[in-house]
C-alpha cells in the first residue's frame, strides 16, 4: 500500500505530475491515491517532504541464500557464432565477481562449438560449462531452460546474467519461473551493494522515460537480462586460465515441445541493429524508397547499419526488424544519424541513449533536435549527398563493410 | 478453437513527455489505452477465430477502470471479457502477475491458444508471456511474426530472431507472444461497438481464482523496486550553422575522433 502522511503532505502536486499512471490526485490540499496505483515508487522518490511511503512487509529470508555463490553468464551461441553480448556480459560479470570475491562462469549451449569455450575464458570466464549436443543446434525454449535449470540447481550461482536478445528474452523468463526466482529485464547497469552483496539491477522503464533500480531480496539466483552494447567487454587475453567442464545432460531434458523446422538467416545486411556501432536511420522526410537509398549508401560508407522510424517501415521502404522505437527495437550505438525523423517520443525512447546523435531535418523545431548532439537544419536531398560525397573522398577504405 | 488473449491497460506514451529543461517526466492528462502490442495479439486471435471457428476471450489484470480496454477489445472482435481485479494484486512484478493470470485462466476451463503482445510499453519486460506459459505448463513461442496455420492440434509459426527467423511448430494448447509484423489490426466495427456497450464483464477477485494470498501483488513479488529516477541526458546539443557545405565540414571535424 502507498501510505500518504496527510500531516506532512503540503499538497505541492509533485507526486501527481510524476505519476505515470495518473493514480494520485491532490484533493483539498492533500495527495490521494486511487485504485490504479501500481506501487512503482516514483512518487516516493520525488516527494520533497517525505510524506509518501510504500509499506512492505518484512519477509523472513530463507536461510540458504548464503549457499548460493558465483556469477554466471549465459553465453549465447547461434549459427556458429557467439553473440557479442556474451563478451559484454563477461566484462560486467568479471567486475561483479571480483567485487564479491567469487568465481565467474559461463554456460555455453549448442552443437559443434570447437574452441568457443576458450574464447570465453580469454574474455574473463574462470570456468565454462559446455553442453555440446545435436539437440541444441537450434534454440528451443524447453531444452535451453531445462539444461540451464539443472546446472543452476546443482551449482547454485548467486547471479545469472543473459543478453536481452531474442533468445535471452524468450527463455530466461521461463527459466526464472521454473526456479521461482526474480528476473529483471533489459538492464543497463549492474552493481553490488556493499553492505550485503545484493545485486542492484538498473533498467529503463516506460520506454526509457524512467529508470528503476531493482533487487531480488528473498530468492536466488538473482537473474537479469542485460541490454546488448551497454556493458564493456574485457580485452581478449589468451593467457587467461580457466577450466572447461563438459556436461552431458539427461536426454529427457533435451526434449522440446516446440520443434524448429528451419532456421533462416537473413544475411543480405546485418539485421541486428542492436549490435551496430553506427546506425543511419531514415524517416518520413526521405519521402520515398529512392530517398531511403541515400540512407543505405551512407550506412555502407560509414561501415554501419541502416535503421528506420516507424513511418519508414510503414511506408514499406524497409522491413520491421530495422525499426527503432517503442514498437521496434531499443538501440544505443556509438553514433546515431537521424535523417528526416521528426522525433516522436515513441522513436526517441528507442534511441536517446545513443552516445552521439546527429539529427538532420528540415524543421528546426522538430523534437529530434532536443536529443541531438549535433543538429543540421536543411534539405535532406542536399545534405545527405554532401555527406556521402564527403565520405567517398575521405574514407574509401570503409566501403563494403556494411 | 478456444483462444484467450491477454491485454493490459497502459498509459499512452504520446502523453508522456520528457521536459528537456528539467529532464523530468511531464504528464498532462495521460490517457489510458490498450497496450499497442496487445492489439496485434487480439487481431491475430480474431483472425484465427474467423479462419478456424471458435471464440476469443480477452483477459486483463488491473484496476476496475481496466474494463475499458476489455470493451475496446470486444468492439474489435473478442467474444467475451474477464477482468481480474483485486486490491491484493497491486504492486505485482512479473512473477506475481503470471501467477495471478494463470490462476484466472485455469478457472476459464480448457483452451487451445493463449496470445499475448510481446511486451507492455510501460514495463517493457516481455516476461509475462513466457512466464505465464511456464505457469500453465504449455509450450510457447515468443516474438511470433506469422502464423502459418493450425491443423491437427498443431500450430505452425514464424518467430523473429536477431539474425533472421525460425519456422517452428508446437502442439496446442500453447502460448505465443506476437510482434507488430504479424498483422494489421482492424478498427472497431459498428456491430462490435454495440456489443461492447452491452458487454457484461466477468470480474474475478483473488478469492474467485483460489489464489494463495502470499503469492499476490507486492507481497508475492520476487523483485522489489529500490529506487525510481529520471535518466540523465547529455545536454551538449549543438546546432551547426552556415551553408550546407560548412555544416557538413563541421560535422566531420566533430565526428573525426569517433569514426
Amino acid at each position: 500500500m502507498l501510505r500518504i502522511d496527510s500531516e506532512l503532505c503540503i499538497g505541492c502536486g509533485l507526486c501527481e505530475s510524476t505519476c505515470t499512471f495518473g493514480a494520485i490526485v491532490i484533493q483539498d490540499g492533500v495527495a490521494k491515491v486511487g485504485d490504479n496505483c501500481t506501487l512503482c515508487g516514483s512518487c516516493v522518490e520525488v516527494c520533497e517532504v517525505g510524506a509518501l511511503a510504500i509499506e512492505r512487509e518484512q519477509k523472513t529470508l530463507s536461510a540458504d541464500l548464503a549457499d548460493w555463490s558465483g556469477i554466471w553468464v549465459f553465453a549465447e551461441y547461434r549459427n556458429d557464432r557467439l553473440a557479442p553480448v556474451a563478451f559484454e556480459l563477461l566484462g560486467a560479470g568479471r567486475r561483479l565477481a571480483d567485487q564479491r570475491g567469487v568465481e565467474l562462469a559461463a554456460v555455453l549451449l549448442g552443437s559443434g562449438m570447437n574452441g568457443q569455450a576458450d574464447e570465453l575464458i580469454a574474455h574473463g570466464a574462470d570456468r565454462v560449462f559446455q553442453v555440446d549436443d545435436p539437440a541444441l543446434v537450434h534454440f528451443t525454449d524447453d531444452a535451453y531452460a531445462n539444461v540451464l535449470e539443472d546446472l543452476i540447481r546443482e551449482h547454485k550461482p548467486e547471479v545469472v546474467l543473459a543478453g536481452a536478445t531474442a533468445i535471452g528474452r524468450s527463455f530466461i523468463p521461463r527459466l526464472a519461473t521454473m526456479l521461482a526466482t526474480g528476473l529483471t529485464a533489459d538492464c543497463t547497469a549492474l552493481a553490488i551493494r556493499e553492505e550485503d552483496g545484493t545485486l542492484l539491477q538498473t533498467r529503463p522503464a516506460f520506454g526509457g522515460n524512467i529508470m528503476a533500480t531493482i533487487e531480488c531480496p528473498g530468492t536466488r539466483p538473482q537473474m537479469a537480462t542485460v541490454r546488448p552494447l551497454v556493458m564493456i567487454p574485457l580485452e581478449r587475453d589468451t593467457s587467461r586460465k580457466g577450466e572447461v567442464v563438459t556436461v552431458t545432460p539427461d536426454p529427457a531434458r533435451l526434449q522440446s515441445r516446440v520443434r524448429v523446422l528451419r532456421s533462416v538467416r537473413e544475411e543480405t545486411e546485418q539485421i541486428n541493429i542492436n549490435e551496430a556501432e553506427v546506425l543511419v536511420a531514415g524517416g518520413r522526410g526521405l519521402e520515398s524508397e529512392k530517398g531511403f537509398a541515400l540512407v543505405r549508401e551512407m550506412a555502407q560508407l560509414l561501415g554501419g547499419t541502416v535503421a528506420a522510424s516507424r513511418a519508414a517501415v510503414d511506408s514499406g521502404w524497409i522491413p520491421y526488424p530495422y525499426q527503432v522505437g517503442q514498437t521496434g527495437k531499443t538501440v544505443c550505438p556509438k553514433i546515431y544519424f537521424a535523417c528526416g525523423i521528426s522525433g516522436a517520443v515513441q522513436h526517441l525512447v528507442g534511441m536517446q541513449s545513443s552516445d552521439t546523435i546527429i539529427a538532420i531535418n528540415r524543421d528546426a523545431n522538430a523534437p529530434i533536435f532536443d536529443v541531438a548532439t549535433y543538429g543540421i537544419v536543411g534539405d535532406l536531398f542536399e545534405v545527405l549527398p554532401k555527406i556521402i560525397s564527403h565520405l567517398k573522398d575521405k574514407r574509401p577504405s570503409r566501403e563494403g563493410r556494411a | 478453437m478456444k483462444i484467450i488473449v491477454c491485454v493490459k491497460q497502459v498509459p499512452d506514451a504520446k502523453d508522456v513527455r520528457l521536459d528537456p529543461k528539467t529532464n523530468t517526466l511531464a504528464r498532462e492528462g495521460v490517457q489510458s489505452i490498450m497496450n499497442p502490442f496487445d492489439r496485434y495479439a487480439l487481431e491475430e486471435g480474431v483472425r484465427l477465430k474467423e479462419l478456424y471457428g471458435g471464440t476469443v476471450t480477452v483477459v486483463t489484470m488491473g484496476p476496475p477502470q481496466a474494463a475499458e480496454v476489455l470493451r475496446d477489445a470486444v468492439s474489435c472482435g473478442a467474444d467475451d471479457a474477464v477482468l481480474v481485479s483485486d486490491r491484493a494484486f497491486a504492486g505485482a512484478d512479473t512473477w506475481a502477475t503470471t501467477y495471478t493470470l494463470s490462476q484466472a485462466i485455469r478457472k476459464l476451463g480448457s483452451f487451445d491458444l493463449v496470445i499475448c503482445g510481446k511486451q507492455a510499453i510501460d514495463g517493457d519486460t516481455a516476461q509475462v508471456g513466457p512466464g505465464l506459459a511456464q505457469r500453465l505448463d504449455i509450450p510457447y513461442t515468443a516474438f511470433a511474426r506469422k502464423v502459418l496455420g493450425c491443423a491437427d492440434g498443431i500450430i505452425r509459426l514464424e518467430r523473429m530472431m536477431d539474425d533472421g527467423y525460425d519456422e517452428v511448430e508446437m502442439n496446442m494448447p500453447a502460448l505465443l507472444t506476437v510482434v507488430k509484423d504479424i498483422n494489421e489490426p482492424r478498427v472497431p466495427s459498428l456491430k462490435g461497438k454495440m456489443k461492447a456497450k452491452k458487454l457484461q464483464v466477468v470480474v474475478m477477485s483473488a478469492a474467485d481464482i483460489d489464489a494463495d494470498p502470499e503469492c499476490l501483488g507486492l507481497k508475492g513479488s520476487t523483485t522489489q523496486v529500490v529506487r525510481v529516477f529520471s535518466p540523465e541526458f547529455k545536454a551538449e546539443r549543438e546546432m551547426l550553422v552556415g551553408t550546407v557545405d560548412q555544416q557538413v565540414e563541421q560535422l566531420f571535424s566533430k565526428l573525426e575522433p569517433l569514426l
